[in-house]
């Protein structure tokens, strides 16, 4: 079965690493933060200004000064540190937060990505999503494999105006977990009981599958 | 000691005029200069082109400067929460430039530090690099972003003394340090206006010297666009 939202989350939590500075993107990638695997230490930046984000406040106890970048009220945990927005970029640019993950409208098999506007019809800006792909080291797309009409978002070439050029590495949808590579897509992982022809089907660009594929492992 | 202090945020405004040039602090409606847009609102200046992060919503921050279509230009790096800012965008009526934030944030800084363009590698590749020179170093690619030059910088802090010193609080601080130093007439609203020296030295995050005029603001709404929360067990 295709995961839902919280599973692709619960997937991309697999990727962290014990002592990375991860920045998380709106949607999908801000549930990554639920499911931190036990025991690991990573620290949340909000490129609005905080290191060591925490969860929502409990009721009452939210605070107008002090919100995600995603605009919800959060809270800080130990240790969390706030800065202004050139200090935030220059942390990004600078290659000192180690993931970003993000959603996106297209990803194309060179490794581009869309995700801040269609012409003519909606234009949200790209927010720190052009500095974040442009710098960071490791970039995870978490985003569903079609749109609501069925067409693949995982393309050979990308139809919407870009967000970044060559950046995206790996890419978790509802359906699988490929890896960007000089071929095409790389088939990585399947989703529970989801089929390899049921992937090829849902995807417009190359698909590149080498032996068995194993399923995702999703508690 | 160079006193700052303005008496109100009438006489804090004076010299705005149609057609200038706007720095405007705060992450959506997080540390908004609420008693200066306020002020503009009521002074009706138009065709002025307005530099901050978001656009604010329909009824709150800039949203009351596009409802009265005083805004010509926007700049900012995200306006997915404002309908209105949205359409009169699609139709034209509102001129819009979109650049990523980090850049945004350096184009400010770099304003007030004398620095007038820099390479950034965001947005390489995409139509924000269109028509900008760009260059390779070290093997990867760089666009030639140039710094604001604003007329007023409107910025809002937590707390602020006589001199013009400021400190601001949770993530309100945001583009506020960076448009203080922008601004050529800086005007900082605080909420709460102490006598110079009450204010740890080192504690300070934006110094006096980038505050041309300084006044304690009066009912602060603070609105949250996203009040998200956990039950208490």
């Amino acid at each position: 079965m295709a995961l839902d939202k919280i599973g692709i989350a619960k997937r991309i939590a697999q990727e962290l690493h014990d002592g990375w500075y991860v920045n998380l993107g709106i949607g999908i990638p801000t549930l990554v933060a639920n499911y931190v695997p036990e025991g690991m230490q990573v620290e949340f930046q909000s490129e609005n200004g905080i290191l060591g984000m925490g969860p929502f406040p409990f009721d009452g106890e939210e605070d107008a000064d002090l919100i995600n970048a995603g605009k919800q009220t959060v809270t800080l945990l130990d240790g969390a540190s706030l800065f202004d927005s050139a200090m935030s970029f220059a942390m990004i640019r600078g290659q000192h937060v180690q993931l970003t993950v993000l959603g996106a409208m297209e990803v194309a098999e060179n490794g581009d990505i869309a995700n801040w506007k269609i012409p003519g019809k909606m234009v949200k800006g790209m927010g720190g999503a052009m500095d974040l792909v442009a710098s960071a080291e490791n970039i995870i797309v978490a985003m569903m494999h079609t749109n609501k009409r069925g067409e693949s978002k995982i393309l050979k070439k990308c139809s919407l105006p870009l967000t970044g050029v060559g950046c995206v590495k790996k890419i978790v949808t509802n359906l699988a977990v490929l890896e960007v590579v000089p071929e095409g897509f790389k088939l990585i992982e399947r989703a529970p009981g989801v089929s390899v022809e049921e992937i090829q089907n849902a995807t417009e660009g190359t698909l590149i599958v080498e032996g068995e594929i194993p399923e995702m492992k999703i508690d | 000691m160079i006193n700052k202090v303005i008496n109100n945020v009438q006489e804090a405004l004076e010299g705005v005029e149609d057609g200038m040039t706007f720095m405007l602090g705060g992450f959506g409606l997080c540390g908004i200069p609420e008693n200066s847009i306020a002020e503009l609102v009521r002074r009706k200046v138009k065709n002025l082109t307005c530099i901050s992060n978001n656009a604010g919503v329909d009824d709150f921050g800039l949203g009351l400067l596009l409802h009265q279509r005083q805004i010509k230009k926007m700049i900012s790096s995200y306006v997915g929460e404002n309908d209105e800012f949205e359409r009169q965008m699609l139709s034209g009526e509102l001129e819009v430039e979109l650049i990523p934030q980090g850049t945004l944030a350096e184009r400010c800084r770099a304003a007030g530090a004398g620095i007038p363009a820099f390479f950034t590698p965001a947005g390489y590749g995409t139509e924000v690099a269109e028509g900008k020179e760009t260059r390779e170093f070290d093997g990867k690619m760089y666009v030639l972003e140039k710094a604001f030059k604003p007329d007023f910088a409107f910025v809002k802090a937590w707390k602020g003394d006589t001199a013009g010193n400021l400190i601001f609080k949770g993530t309100a601080r945001n583009f506020n340090p960076m448009m203080a130093m922008a601004g050529k007439i800086t005007v900082a609203e605080v909420e709460e206006l102490v006598p110079a020296g009450e204010l740890d030295p080192n504690q300070i995050h934006v110094p006096g010297i980038f505050v041309q005029r300084i006044f304690e603001g009066k009912d602060y709404e603070k609105r949250i666009e996203q009040r998200t929360v956990r039950p208490k067990n």
